[in-house]
């Protein structure tokens, strides 16, 4: 379960990274971006009729917003796997305590 | 696979603002009906919201040479049944229009539809295919997080052919030319996404299972262990 768990960490890994080595060279823009060039040669007389209410100042802006999109909810996820994990050991170390005393309620209900 | 704000023309924007908006009031019900029935889903629900919120955030390079970024909402499809998603991809989508210029307020209900409704109604749908073939829990789960994932940017093609055909080869030669941009660049994105989904499937089968069993993805009688 541990080593599948590895192999499936390298995989995810591997597809971020080498996609940078094998279009090396590449611009890596956004995708969201090329498809508004799609649509300028595609119609080439289209206006946008509205513009966003709100534009980060500049790129670094942007990816503080998105890192802060990212943090939230990467923060999330790891308080609930520190509770898992902490209730998973406490609830653990009771039933070593409590021992043969097989009536009692042995489950770590943290709620 | 955001359209970006004012790229969709006022009949098309119109139009699926008025299906997504739809969308969005049965989810809603859906979403709250589920967590009135199993109040001690919450957080797991806001663990669902937070892989969505954190996937859609990471723009990943592809091999062609492009960025794009997961979607995270198959994960909660398969907890909470695919409506209970459409909410969590409206929130993260208004976030990114409101606050990003990532897509747009016009073209909100169009990047709806195809991450919050076609994408989790499709990662469900592929799942439930996989349990009755009988597959294990990982590759259906697998499965459906990754053609969900591609589903979205299909969806985002298409729409994008429809409001956009081209002059000379139709809608036809539009949608190659948007799928090139789109669901190729998606591939080794969508598969990594399969694969993270996978892993927290697994965790959340250790840690929480009981509280869970009713959940599509444990439910629908895939064998534990691949």
């Amino acid at each position: 379960m541990k080593a599948r768990t590895a192999v499936l960490w390298l995989a995810i890994v591997l597809l971020t990274v080498l996609p940078l080595w094998l279009a090396g060279g590449a611009a890596f823009g956004g995708a969201d971006d090329l498809a508004r060039q799609a649509v300028g040669a595609l119609a080439p007389g289209y206006e946008p009729w509205f513009a966003p209410v709100f534009e980060p100042a500049s790129g670094e802006i942007a990816s503080l917003l998105f890192a802060l999109q990212a943090a939230l909810g990467a923060g999330v996820i790891g308080y609930w796997l520190g509770l898992s994990v902490g209730r998973e050991r406490a609830g653990a170390q009771r039933r070593i305590d409590v021992g043969s005393d097989v009536g009692s309620d042995v489950d770590g209900d943290a709620d | 696979m955001h359209i970006m704000e004012g790229f969709l023309p006022p009949a098309h924007a119109l139009g699926w603002t008025a299906v997504s908006a739809t969308f969005l009031a049965w989810g809603l019900r859906a979403m709250a009906r589920d967590l009135r029935a199993y109040p001690q889903r919450r957080m797991l629900f806001g663990v669902a919201a937070a892989f969505a919120f954190l996937l859609s955030a990471l723009k990943l390079p592809s091999v062609t040479g492009s960025c794009s970024h997961p979607t995270g909402v198959g994960l909660g499809a398969l907890l909470f049944g695919p409506a209970a998603m459409v909410p969590v991809g409206f929130v993260v989508l208004l976030f990114q229009a409101l606050l990003l210029a990532h897509g747009g307020l016009t073209t909100l209900g169009a990047n709806v539809f195809s991450m919050a409704v076609v994408g989790p109604f499709a990662a469900y749908a592929v799942f439930r295919v996989a349990a009755t073939l009988g597959l294990s829990r990982s590759i259906a789960v697998f499965a459906a997080a990754c053609l969900g994932d591609l589903a979205t940017y299909a969806t985002t093609s298409l729409q994008l052919a429809w409001a956009f055909p081209d002059p000379v080869g139709g809608i036809g030669a539009s949608l190659a030319r948007f799928a090139g941009i789109f669901a190729l660049t998606q591939v080794p994105i969508a598969i990594s996404e399969g694969l993270l989904t996978v892993l927290v499937v697994n965790a959340i089968a250790r840690f929480e299972g009981d509280e869970l069993r009713a959940a599509p993805v444990f439910a629908h009688g895939t064998k534990e262990a691949a």
